[in-house]
């Protein structure tokens, strides 16, 4: 535990700091982007993007070692893989486009004929007995052992680019993200926006490439966004809190993986985030899980109640064991059916209630108002007690209605 | 291409095949009911599920792994529908949630335990090992008729077999109703078909069709076999019928070419070894959708006058 | 005024129903979300005969076929079928639903749709004879849609799809026939080959129930009108039911006064 606490407080040396760090705004860096992509109902897009990287990769170490270098240029190294998950982009583009595949298809179909080449040039490397290949192998599942200040430096340098442009970006893109038809009707360039989205989505990936490897960074780029999206309505808030969810659990992500030996970083994260959105998908007000059980209790009591006053004000036999129990337990009506003194009163104020809608409903001036109708709403929330009582003139002197 | 043949590639390919086309067969269901991705999912929970079989037992043994490969892939559907009903969350990015966290547990797992005495590694969920499948005892190709010989077939064959047989018995038997629910589920429900039992079985298949081959020819492979060949096939015909068979002929077209490139296509370029056989399937498969998607006489979508 | 709702519409109250009434619908509500969609219909369907259920956009006429189909799962009410509940009586019900329900690139000709109108006789596994190609045929020709049976279902008009999916309608061999929306966006020729259909099917004795959008074409086509917003308006007869109280009342400011009169004058 002390050795987390240090952890968490960058006491576990330079390394371990320096990862951290890196993964932290990278973390933050995938929260935004991935946003942006979830809520185009793209996520599964970074799947492919992510996959797709892997030949870039195999070709560029390849060609390294052609010039004569050891392969481990992690600039060039990313620089391949980022032409490669742009070729890969294309290839889902243009079969979405030209031919009659859904994009879930597409997004398949490009990440396992990329990632199935990418394994290919991968057995080619062994064979060719160059003995540092496995510094490729880091990154199908991320590695940071061995990072070098460099490495951290690319990490954090490009983390950083891809954050200045969303905030440069972020109108636009949340516009389009949210509601392309508006914007382009706006006269915003939608595809163009687009392509700069899945461009982030690549620098993300390529960027996230050595610390979580391929099969992982999609987890950072689906699953801050679509936790932060349990706690809030609006656009500009998910994109905030899904970048400081994310900067969180890659930061504590790395930190654990660095207190104790066997913790992948990389899978460490990608649970660190689950184990928020779980909470989140439990206990966030209004979207989360235990929220909308209670709210859909209550709600179907609400309908049977009402639909038992009416039943019971129209002398309507009830067949729902379900309203028939509640009613009872309400005190409004007997177990058998019938009504109770409390029930009469209520049945006969639900019914007149329902009545006052009727004429309001007819009443074109108030169009607006009797929209709001769902057999459910308290006329007292929509008009003024002067309006009530003029629609009630209107019935005539309110009676019993049995 | 006598004994050695028999000795070394009958096998291989054999299992190659059947794994291509027990994956392609339900491929085409998930493919046009928008679940192509079930099988990516899928593929990448096997990972943790086999680590925890092997936890639980100790043993690198096939049941068991394939057993805790299935049941991940049940768990992985159950959490993807949960996530997506509770949380009302896109498909998409529910299955992401789930698949990349199960694999993160799996990996987590694996460096937990002390595997690395055994043959239980990422590398080899991946890509399969395909080409060690040979066949010792297979001699030539009178070898087929001789009972001690065929009683050394790699034991993969004949499960790859009944796992084929299986897949492609179910989709035969549930013909009908996956046909009906798949064009219009709203109608079959009003016939009183379970839709939902029905999706779920067939998601099922697919779990077992991807556990079997996932052991023998690795996941990229499975992905690869669940996309591409439908995909193609797609390109090739307006008949379900049709399509279903174009699906088997890609897929079987992709076992065989990849194999053999993947085997022999590296010496006729100078270089000294083999080169991974699933990934290569996997990129034939890639190849051959590409073709139909560039030549494919029913390649783009069946418009509609609009209006009228 | 009286101010029980349901004498005022002049509709028998629920619990004077004739049990084998072809679709009886009693205290339905459902809802998307927390928003009633559809609050405590009752409806009673009178046998031979062609209903309309109309009203505004939004009013819940689709959904409260689709829960009486069991499509969607209701809050609370309960749905009889000829006496019985829905499950045991699928065989006697054929449904059309929205054309834009389904994906019309799927790889498969207009015969093959039709043939799945006859799933029910047909099972798992048995055999398609001539007699059955011979009724999806049959059905085909009574839509006017012969001559399509080897089309790919992609090529086909908008009302052309609609009348594929009533002749697998009339395939099922049903004694209650439910239509979501048959006349959207469809061409006159579609419209006449429908109603005359559906009239036929009237003659045969089966009951058909239509959602119905086109207010002008109420008193011509049908017998009973449903009108519903949200709760139920009004029920019964074309003649006593589609009045321009109950469509003021169904549509509120929506519907200008002379236009609701023009409508529903007798024709």
């Amino acid at each position: 535990m002390q050795f987390l606490g240090d952890a968490l407080l960058l006491q576990l040396g330079y390394n371990a700091t320096l990862v951290a760090i890196g993964a932290a705004l990278l973390g933050a860096a995938s929260g935004i982007t991935g946003t942006f992509l979830f809520l185009r109902k793209r996520a599964l897009v970074s799947d492919a993007v992510s996959h797709a990287t892997l030949p870039g990769v195999c070709v560029a170490f390849l060609i390294l070692v052609g010039l004569g270098g050891d392969g481990r240029n992690l600039a060039a190294l990313l620089i391949g893989s980022a032409v490669s998950a742009g070729i890969g982009l294309w290839c889902m583009n243009w079969l979405t486009r030209n031919t009659r595949l859904a994009e879930d298809a597409a997004i398949g179909a490009v990440l396992s004929v990329f990632f199935g080449f990418g394994i290919v040039l991968l057995t080619v490397i062994q064979t060719l007995g160059i003995g540092r290949q496995a510094g490729l192998e880091g990154f199908l599942l991320g590695s940071t052992a061995g990072m070098l200040m460099s490495d951290a430096l690319v990490i954090a340098g490009g983390g950083a680019v891809v954050l200045l442009v969303i905030l440069l970006a972020r109108r636009p893109m949340t516009m389009v993200a949210f509601d392309p038809e508006y914007a382009a009707a706006r006269g915003l360039p939608v595809s163009r926006i687009d392509m700069l989205m899945m461009g982030l989505v690549m620098a993300v990936t390529v960027v996230g490439l050595k610390v979580v490897g391929l099969i992982l960074i999609v987890a950072l780029l689906i699953i801050p966004a679509v936790t932060a999206r349990f706690w809030t309505e609006r656009a500009d808030q998910v994109v905030i809190l899904a970048g400081v969810l994310g900067a969180l659990a890659a930061y504590v992500g790395a930190a654990v993986s660095a207190s104790a030996p066997n913790l992948p970083t990389g899978a460490i994260i990608v649970l660190m985030s689950f184990a928020l959105f779980a909470v989140s998908l439990l206990i966030a007000p209004g979207r989360g899980v235990l929220a909308a059980v209670l709210r859909h209790q209550r709600f179907q009591r609400r309908v049977h109640i009402r639909q038992g006053l009416l039943a019971l004000a129209q002398n309507q036999t009830i067949y729902e064991p379900l309203t028939l129990r509640l009613l009872a337990r309400a005190g409004l009506a007997r177990p058998d059916g019938v009504a109770t003194a409390a029930g009469r009163a209520r049945a006969a104020k639900a019914l007149r209630d329902e009545h006052r809608w009727d004429i309001l409903r007819r009443d074109q001036a108030q169009e607006a108002a009797a929209a709001l109708y769902d057999g459910l709403r308290e006329i007292e929330t929509v008009l003024t007690p002067d309006q009530i009582a003029e629609i009630d003139r209107k019935i005539g002197t309110p009676k019993e209605a049995f | 291409m006598g004994s050695d043949f028999v000795t070394l590639s009958l096998t291989p390919l054999l299992i190659g095949i059947f794994a291509a086309v027990a994956c392609a067969l339900p491929g085409n269901f998930l493919l046009l009911r928008k679940q192509a991705l079930i099988g990516d999912a899928i593929s990448h929970v096997a990972l943790p599920g086999i680590v925890v079989a092997f936890l639980l037992t100790g043993a690198v043994t096939t049941w068991p792994m394939m057993l805790g490969a299935a049941g991940a892939a049940v768990v992985a559907v159950v959490m993807i529908e949960g996530i997506r009903r509770l949380g009302r969350i896109e498909p998409g990015a529910a299955m992401g949630v789930v698949f990349t966290t199960l694999f993160a547990g799996g990996v987590l797992l694996l460096e937990q335990s002390d595997t690395s005495s055994v043959h239980l590694d990422v590398e080899h969920a991946l890509y399969g090992n395909l080409e060690s499948l040979i066949w010792l005892d297979g001699t030539g190709w009178g070898s087929l008729l001789d009972p001690s010989a065929l009683a050394y077939l790699p034991v993969e064959l004949p499960r790859m077999a009944a796992t084929l047989l299986v897949v492609a018995g179910f989709i035969a038997l549930f013909w009908r109703p996956l046909k009906i629910a798949t064009f219009d589920e709203g109608f079959a429900r009003t016939m009183g078909l379970r839709t939902d039992l029905l999706g779920l079985a067939l998601v099922l298949m697919a779990a077992i069709a991807a556990v079997a081959a996932f052991d023998a020819v690795g996941s990229i492979i499975v992905i690869a076999m669940f996309i591409c060949p439908p995909a193609a096939a797609r390109m090739m015909t307006n008949r379900l019928e049709v399509q279903v068979g174009w699906s088997v002929l890609f897929a079987a077209l992709s076992a065989v070419v990849g194999y053999v490139l993947a085997g022999y296509g590296p010496l006729w370029i100078g270089l000294a070894d083999a080169v991974s056989a699933a990934g290569m399937i996997a990129t034939v498969s890639g190849l051959i959708l590409a073709l139909a998607a560039l030549f494919g006489p029913c390649r783009a979508r069946a418009g509609a006058p609009s209006g009228v | 005024m009286q101010l029980s709702l349901a004498s005022q519409n002049g509709q028998s109250p629920r619990d004077r129903v004739s049990d084998s009434s072809p679709l009886a619908i009693r205290g339905l509500t459902v809802s998307y979300g927390e928003k009633p969609a559809v609050f405590s219909v009752d409806m009673t369907v009178v046998p031979g005969q062609m209903t309309a259920i109309i009203g505004p956009n939004g009013a819940g006429k689709s959904t409260m076929l689709k829960a009486a189909l069991g499509i969607v799962s209701p809050v609370s009410g309960r749905v009889q079928v000829f006496g019985r509940p829905l499950d045991h009586q699928r065989a006697r019900i054929a449904y059309v639903p929205q054309r834009a329900s389904v994906d019309w690139d799927f790889p498969t000709r207009v015969i093959d749709v039709v043939m799945m109108g006859l799933y029910r006789q047909l099972g798992l596994l048995g055999r398609i004879r001539g007699t059955h190609r011979q009724i999806a045929r049959d059905c085909l020709d009574r839509v006017g849609m012969g001559d399509f049976a080897d089309r790919q279902i992609g090529q086909l008009s908008g009302g052309q799809q609609q009348r594929v999916f009533l002749a697998r309608a009339l395939a099922q061999g049903a004694d209650l026939y439910l239509l979501d929306e048959p006349f959207a966006g469809v061409d006159a020729a579609t419209e006449k080959a429908i109603i005359g259909v559906l009239k036929g099917l009237r003659a045969e004795g089966k009951t058909v129930v239509v959602v119905h959008h086109d207010l002008a074409t109420v008193t011509e086509y049908f017998d009973n009108v449903f009108l519903i917003n949200t709760r139920k308006v009004a029920e019964g007869p074309v003649a006593e039911a589609f009045t321009p109280e109950t469509l003021q009342a169904a549509y509120g400011g929506r519907l200008a006064t002379a236009q609701i009169d023009q409508i529903s004058r007798p024709a």
